[in-house]
């Protein structure tokens, strides 16, 4: 039996009224996605923060704005410092059933907002944390960041003759967040939303700090097709690259599990950032994959005994 | 108004009026020599003196971000910083004032690294005068537990809605102690009620707020954040009258003119080394010299017109700060000799003193020194620094 959209918005729970409308994102754009869908989770008592980058940018264009909610860009290191002082003013007012909210991009999060992220957590704020990302600088063009993947090519980590890519591996920040002691921290994947949305109602029940770390591909920056979006963030877990984990008052959990894993290649080739990859760094993304999954599995073996 | 004086620090004084005012969100992060505001706030606080949401941020780029939000949402809200802090905040300053955010923040006036040093001058909150903020000064902790109290009211004036920077000289007003009139906290309560925000996120009617505008609407937001500024003077001034009804005590608004009417001579200053300046007035006067001080309240709102107004009779102006624009001359003296362009006619000589830097002491010597050049002639060139005591140069 097949629901129609109404339909099917309503059994999510979600209201028919878009909270994230209007803005002008590039077509396919995995952000976007997760905005939409975290603020359909949250409804309408929220209030969001938003850094410099792609989020803001497509949405806070005066006099258009494309947030239907309580929403202020905060200065680009400043998300969780501001998401801090919105909640103690909530406090302040005695506001309840109140949700604090803010989506900044990996470099956002990663780089320059790693500082204040950290304090917030630190604190037990009560605020959710959702770095959307899309694994470079996008709003300025597709730099290289913290959480850009070996082997990526950007406009900061070209694919040359001496250097191919990005030469870091993607900084962990999952398991940053987590050995913070942090009340709730996930991954989560805008290819598999209804994931992606129990954990944002996790975080939303959650008494203290929440981090949601949402894959959130960018077709311009990646250099794919824009319908292949929701496909590529799909593979990526699939694929092994993006483990699906939650981290749940001092407990570590995989919230989908992979006895075979996907090809790395269906994923690597219909991404223009990684067509100058050679057999051989194909072969370290493999083993990085593989180490990374045995990490986490020896953790959660040594924790079940 | 309360009968005792209480024997505080300016730090003290400070702590004493923020508690008056009743802020819902402080954030804090240490830096000497503002770290004793915030420590005697958290002691309130840990002893159920003062209700208050208090924050200890990692950074002061975080701690102004904080009360950014909390500002957004329509609450009062205090921070403190310094020299390095400040600058360390120096995004989220122009973003506080392009956002309109009525926060309050005392900044201890210390030196900027490098070479590093934790003493006061004035050279922090100069460099950042073009940040939008309003910038006050102080001349000691009496003041500054009054300016305090009125930066709350200038700021969430609804004409004005900026953050207030006031400025307190770092040791020599942080660190000093002086008797200090608290006022009662019910006069306080009359003279500044809770804030009222003409906007706010609001669940009812939810707001984007710290937006971005491109070519064809960013001017109009400057122009309304200028009109705010020039707004600032005129309410300053009300302010002042109000809390010398209510608590007893003004200042005249963003000058204090101290025998300027027929001086001569005049020395523009700021901040705590008014008081010594105005001794040695006095005793120029006393042998008949025709000598006398400005002292400006507000750097920002620059207050041009009531400067043209006091040096109407002066022929030749020293203005002494403790700060140097390095390749040019004092920043106040080029704004004082900017406002004194416009006066018709006739065109007083401006000459800028640097001195203080990095707590080094001026003395009233110092002072009679500055008033000695004064009567001088020779200026060998235009802006030329006048350098105030400055201790031995190694030359290499
Ligand atoms: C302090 C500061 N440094 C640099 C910038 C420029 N800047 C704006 S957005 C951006 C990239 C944001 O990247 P990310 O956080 O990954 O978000 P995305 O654009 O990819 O969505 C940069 C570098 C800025 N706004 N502020
Ligand atoms: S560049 Fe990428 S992240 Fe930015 S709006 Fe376009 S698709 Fe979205
Ligand atoms: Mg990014």
């Amino acid at each position: 039996m097949s629901l129609d959209l109404s339909e099917r918005i309503a059994k999510l729970g979600f209201s028919q009224k878009e909270l994230f409308v209007g803005h002008k994102a590039c077509a396919g754009c995995g952000g976007t996605v997760a905005v939409r869908l975290a603020l359909q989770t949250l409804g309408p008592r929220v209030f969001v923060g938003v850094p410099a980058g792609c989020m803001s940018a497509v949405a806070f264009l005066y006099p258009q704005m494309a947030f239907g909610v309580n929403a202020m860009i905060s200065t680009f290191a400043g998300t969780a410092s501001l998401l801090t002082g919105i909640r103690a003013a909530a406090d302040a007012q005695g506001l309840r059933d109140v949700h604090v909210v803010g989506f900044s991009g990996d470099g956002g999060t990663a780089d320059i907002g790693i500082q204040a992220l950290s304090g917030a957590v630190e604190r037990g704020d009560k605020i959710i944390y959702i770095c959307y990302d899309n694994e470079a600088y996008m709003n300025t063009g597709i730099q290289s960041s913290g959480a850009t993947p070996f082997g990526a090519s950007t406009t900061t980590s070209p694919a040359g003759s001496v250097y191919h890519g990005n030469q870091k591996n993607k900084k962990d920040m999952f398991e940053i967040i987590a050995a913070h002691g942090i009340a709730y921290a996930a991954t989560a994947s805008i290819g598999y939303p209804q994931d992606y949305i129990r954990k944002v109602k996790k975080a939303a029940e959650t008494d203290g700090t929440s981090y949601i770390h949402v894959l959130a591909p960018c077709p311009t920056g990646w250099g794919c097709a824009t319908e292949l979006t929701a496909e590529l963030a799909r593979l990526a877990v699939d694929t092994g690259l993006w483990p699906l984990q939650e981290y749940t008052a001092g407990t570590y959990a995989i919230s989908k599990d992979l006895s075979t894993f996907k090809p790395i290649e269906e994923y690597l080739r219909v991404q223009k950032r990684y067509r100058h990859l050679l057999p051989e760094e194909i072969e370290k993304i493999v083993a990085n994959r593989d180490h990374h999954w045995e990490r986490i599995r020896n953790r959660l073996r040594s924790t079940a005994n | 108004m309360n009968k005792e004086k209480e024997f505080l620090s300016g730090n003290e004084a400070v702590a004493a009026a923020v508690a008056l005012a009743r802020p819902e969100v402080i954030a804090v992060y240490p830096i000497t020599p503002q770290t004793t505001i915030v420590e005697k706030l958290a002691e309130w606080v840990a002893n159920g003196k003062i209700q208050t949401q208090y924050l200890n941020m990692e950074s002061e780029h975080s701690a102004l971000s904080a009360v950014m939000g909390a500002s957004a949402m329509g609450v009062r809200t205090f921070t403190s910083t310094s020299s390095q802090g400040l600058l360390y905040m120096s995004e989220c300053l122009h973003y506080a004032a392009g956002g309109r955010f009525p926060i309050v923040m005392v900044n201890a006036n210390r030196a900027v690294a490098l070479p590093w040093s934790i003493f006061g001058d004035q050279r922090d909150s100069i460099s950042q005068l073009e940040s939008g903020w309003i910038q006050l000064y102080a001349e000691n902790a009496q003041e500054a537990l009054d300016l305090t109290l009125q930066s709350f009211a200038i700021a969430e004036h609804p004409e004005v809605m900026l953050p207030v920077m006031l400025n307190v000289d770092g040791f020599s007003l942080t660190h000093t102690y002086e008797p200090v009139h608290v006022p009662l906290a019910e006069k306080v309560n009359q003279f500044l009620p809770p804030y009222a925000p003409t906007f706010r996120m609001d669940l009812e009617h939810p707001l984007s707020l710290g937006f971005s505008a491109g070519p064809r609407d960013n001017t109009a937001f400057k122009i309304k954040q200028h009109r705010a500024q020039l707004n600032a003077e005129k309410v300053l001034e009300q302010v002042d009258r109000k809390y010398g009804e209510i608590i007893g005590r003004s200042y005249g608004g963003a000058v204090e003119s101290y025998y300027t009417e027929d001086a001569e001579r005049t020395i523009v200053t700021l901040g705590s080394i008014s008081g010594l300046v105005r001794d040695v007035v006095d005793t120029l006067r006393a042998a008949g010299e025709k000598v006398g001080l400005l002292r400006l309240r507000s750097l920002r709102p620059f207050p041009a017109a009531r400067i043209r107004e006091a040096l109407a009779a002066t022929s030749r102006i020293g203005v002494l700060e403790k700060n140097v624009s390095a390749g040019y001359e004092g920043t106040v003296a080029t704004h004082v000799r900017g406002a004194l362009q416009t006066l018709q006619g006739r065109q007083p000589q401006v000459r800028s003193f640097t001195g203080g830097l990095s707590g080094r002491d001026i003395s009233a010597k110092d002072i009679r020194e500055i008033y000695a050049d004064l009567q001088s002639d020779t200026q060998s060139t235009e802006n030329e620094v006048h350098w105030v005591d400055p201790g031995v140069i190694y030359e290499s």
